[in-house]
């Protein structure tokens, strides 16, 4: 560990890693710190599946087009403008031929699919996902020399006068300094860390289920924070969506996820709605609804479909809370049985007539109910009826430290010259509110590459930039 | 076992009902392909799913869910186990399903039985006539022909109505109300695709279904599986082949054996013996080298038995091949005679059926989803 390195790439997911191998292939002596054992190696990315790409032509992995400026409209319209146009431009430009690149760490891609996920346009699938995408880059690692080690989790970091000198890592054989001429800091966001969550979310925080790794705690964007790193994004706001409440703690991923919502009801635990279920497709909804169960009592909710919208949906790994009344499903849900019934009657008169289209904004809908329901409202009359439950599912956090257009982070006394920042931990500058499917890891990728690229040259000029 | 068999089968069950909805791995094998297809599995649909999977490995190491992650899942072990299940679930007659169970067992009492019945046929020579047939190589000699088309004609029908009585049970399992068809879920009545299914087996194509060959373990995507299964395969087919030509030589023309070593069965025969030399010998030792997690045990020691069979039966038929016209012809034909004939007694209960529910599963596949 005594060994001088070029570059020290603190985090071991993408981003982590497309720094290390980009550095590697230029000579750069690099290590790896990942925190997480081997097992759970590689960060949130390996719950992932895709990239967001732009392209003028259709490619092997990806159909028709998609262009800088619909990608940059994309990114305006969920971030409702918090983002940095010139560095979202930059990532746009660079994502086109992202997976070119990607491939030659034998990254793997996948055709585009005819599924479920209408992404076949814009994002570039893994070929079995993130951890297949890991386990390639962790053997592209082996292969150009990049040293890997886990269960090292970085505890302090010796910066002065803006300059990385070293940093101080927890590993199971005890506490190593390791020094290197340039850092890379890709550690993740904070969701991990329930003890910051409930500094800003109060009690509900321990309500909140964390769809991801346990290993992202903060601790290196923390510290980065604490020695003059100017922040981004808003440190209040995570992107939060509705899953089933029997999910782990941590770890659950895909699976979790609940598709269930436009096709029934929602209620809280006393049996009032409280949001139209149906305002618009799920893919597109399913982020709020996070926010939406958070600010009910208890961060609970249902999902409550009949027989009509089984089979409708993505089948879901819990099974659903089954019973051939309203009275029964209450008691077997827990929500007062008098409520609910009402709900569900108020509801049931309150559908138009309409024909049902799961596959297209229809005319289902109710009248006069606070509040309506706006698309496929049909009655819930038809038994068995069906509950799963929601909380709000935790996958990223958007604070994190400003970065300029080489990746390098900004300081309170100016640019630092050898530490850089890629991933969720620089997300923020892009990305400062909400989400657009396979972004994340555009910007790790991207950011990455640059990372990588700009700390092996940093460690090679002394951080001088010419 | 009940409770063995229900613990794979619900395993099962439950890994499909998470891979379901995650899906990640769905353009890596028909498997996942086949499972979209299904939001509930059926004891059938797990035995079709199982006899699908390849048992290639990418699924496991691709799963974020794979142990130790809570949810455990390990697709090609379960499969494998259940794989193993199925086999003895539908084997005739039922109670012969325990040598899925004991396979070395299976395999010693096979040989037991076929030392008895080919030692019982030999014939004993004396020494003048021994040095004479032996110079000629006579292998009726030492068993008469016709003794010998008894033997195997009726060990061969017995497999071949074992083989096909589990497969029927197989299908009926799978399908317990026929063959199904994609899209309008009707009853299949069309044109069967048994040409592409017949091309996905005898290509192996799903162990290199993406363009890449699969994996032995982690990110190490080598042909090898693939070549020495078809070294086994067609090694196997050519042996099978030169047996019948030899027959048809015989009871056709009325040639009788020994052939020129230059002639058509011992030309296919030989070939075929090099390829069940290497093939077999080649998976028995990638199979000490493979990821343990791959592949429940039951499977691993099924195959190694088979392979251990086919394997004997190569050596003996080349060294009787090579030494056919020495003194100790006759013993090494009786040796060769009980290999060969313990292995026939032990196809229908032994690895050999993993390719007849293979095939049918591709077939189901290509029916069902393409």
């Amino acid at each position: 560990m005594s060994a001088n390195y070029d570059v020290a790439v603190l985090g071991g997911g993408n981003a982590a890693l497309c720094a290390a191998l980009t550095a590697a292939e230029r000579g750069a002596r690099v290590i790896v710190l990942e925190r997480a054992p081997r097992a759970f190696r590689g960060g949130n990315s390996r719950h992932t599946r895709n990239l967001r790409c732009m392209h003028l032509a259709p490619t092997d992995g990806l159909t028709d087009v998609y262009a800088e400026d619909e990608f940059m409209a994309d990114l305006l319209r969920v971030t409702g403008g918090a983002t940095d146009e010139t560095l979202a431009r930059l990532m746009i430009r660079a994502s086109a031929d992202a997976p070119h690149r990607m491939r030659r760490f034998g990254v793997r891609f996948q055709p585009s699919l005819r599924g479920t996920l209408h992404l076949g346009r814009t994002n570039a699938f893994f070929l079995g996902g993130g951890k297949a995408l890991m386990n390639s880059a962790y053997a592209a690692a082996g292969r150009l020399g990049v040293r890997v080690e886990y269960d090292a989790e970085v505890v302090g970091l010796s910066i002065r006068d803006g300059r990385f000198e070293s940093a101080e890592v927890r590993m199971p054989g005890g506490n190593t300094a390791v020094t290197a001429r340039a850092v890379v800091l890709a550690a993740g966001g904070f969701e991990s860390n329930l003890e910051w969550l409930a500094e800003i979310w109060g009690d509900a925080a321990s309500n909140f289920i964390i769809r991801g790794t346990p290993y992202n705690t903060g601790t290196v964007l923390r510290l980065m924070l604490d020695a003059g790193a100017e922040p981004v994004g808003d440190p209040s706001q995570c992107h939060a969506v509705a899953i089933d409440a029997r999910a782990p703690k941590f770890d659950g991923g895909i699976v979790t996820r609940l598709d269930s919502v436009p096709l029934g009801i929602v209620v809280n635990k006393h049996g009032d709605r409280f949001y139209d279920e149906g305002e618009d497709y799920w893919p597109k909804r399913y982020a709020i609804w996070g926010r939406l169960v958070a600010q009910q009592p208890d961060q609970i909710a249902y999902s409550i479909v009949d027989a009509k919208a089984i089979g409708r949906f993505m089948p879901s790994v819990f099974p659903p809370i089954v019973a051939t009344t309203i009275r029964e499903l209450a008691s077997a849900v827990g929500v007062p049985t008098g409520t609910l019934t009402a709900t569900i009657e108020r509801f049931n008169s309150a559908v138009r007539p309409g024909t049902f289209n799961h596959q297209a904004l229809d005319d289902c809908r109710t009248e006069g109910l606070v509040p309506n329901k706006t698309h496929w409202a049909q009655r819930l009359d038809t038994p068995p009826f069906h509950a799963y439950p929601l909380r709000p599912g935790i996958t990223f956090t958007y604070l994190g430290v400003k970065v300029d257009d080489h990746a390098r982070v900004h300081m309170k006394g100016g640019i630092a010259e050898n530490i850089f920042a890629a991933g969720e931990i620089m997300a923020g500058n892009i990305l400062g509110r909400g989400y657009v499917a396979g972004v994340g890891m555009t910007i790790g990728t991207v950011f990455g590459e640059i990372a990588g690229r700009e700390s092996c040259n940093s460690s090679r000029t002394g951080g001088q930039h010419a | 076992m009940p409770d063995a068999r229900n613990g794979a089968m619900q395993k099962a069950e439950h890994e499909m009902v998470v891979c379901n909805a995650c899906r990640y791995c769905e353009a890596y094998c028909p498997v996942f392909q086949a499972m979209e297809q299904r939001v509930t599995f059926t004891p059938g649909d797990l035995t079709y799913l199982a006899n699908l999977c390849h048992n290639c490995g990418e699924c496991l190491y691709a799963c974020q869910y794979a142990p130790p992650h809570e949810f455990n899942i390990d697709v090609p072990r379960t499969l494998s186990m259940l794989r193993v299940e199925s086999y003895e679930t539908v084997a005739w007659p039922s109670f012969a399903g325990i040598a899925f169970r004991r396979p070395w067992a299976a395999t010693s009492l096979a040989l037991v039985v076929s030392v008895v019945l080919v030692s019982g046929a030999a014939r004993p020579l004396s020494g003048a006539a021994q040095t004479f047939q032996v110079r000629n190589a006579n292998f009726y000699s030492v068993i008469p022909h016709h003794v010998m088309v008894i033997i195997f004609g009726v060990v061969g029908l017995f497999t071949v109505a074992a083989i096909a009585i589990g497969h029927r049970r197989f299908t009926r399992l799978a399908d317990p109300k026929g063959p199904r068809r994609s899209g309008d879920g009707s009853r299949y009545g069309g044109s069967v695709p048994h040409g592409r299914a017949v091309r996905d087996v005898l290509s192996l194509k799903h162990l290199h279904a993406t363009g890449e060959d699969c994996v032995d373990g982690e990110e190490q995507r080598r042909p090898w599986r693939r070549w020495l299964h078809h070294c086994t395969f067609y090694g196997f087919a050519l042996c099978f082949a030169s047996t019948t030509v030899a027959a048809f030589y015989h009871l056709v023309f009325g040639w009788i054996a020994p052939y020129a070593y230059t002639s058509v069965p011992v030309v296919l025969g030989t070939a075929g013996g090099v390829g069940l030399l290497v093939g077999p010998a080649g998976l028995l030792a990638l199979d000490r080298r493979r990821d343990p997690d791959l592949t429940d045990a039951s499977e691993r020691s099924l195959g190694g038995a088979f392979l251990a069979m086919l394997l004997l039966t190569s050596v003996t038929g080349l060294v009787l091949l090579v030494l056919r016209e020495r003194p100790y012809m006759p013993t090494l034909l009786v040796i060769h005679l009980v290999v060969v004939l313990a292995f026939f007694i032990t196809v229908p209960y032994g690895k050999f059926v993993h390719g007849i529910y293979r095939s049918a599963a591709l077939l189901k596949f290509r029916r069902e989803c393409v």
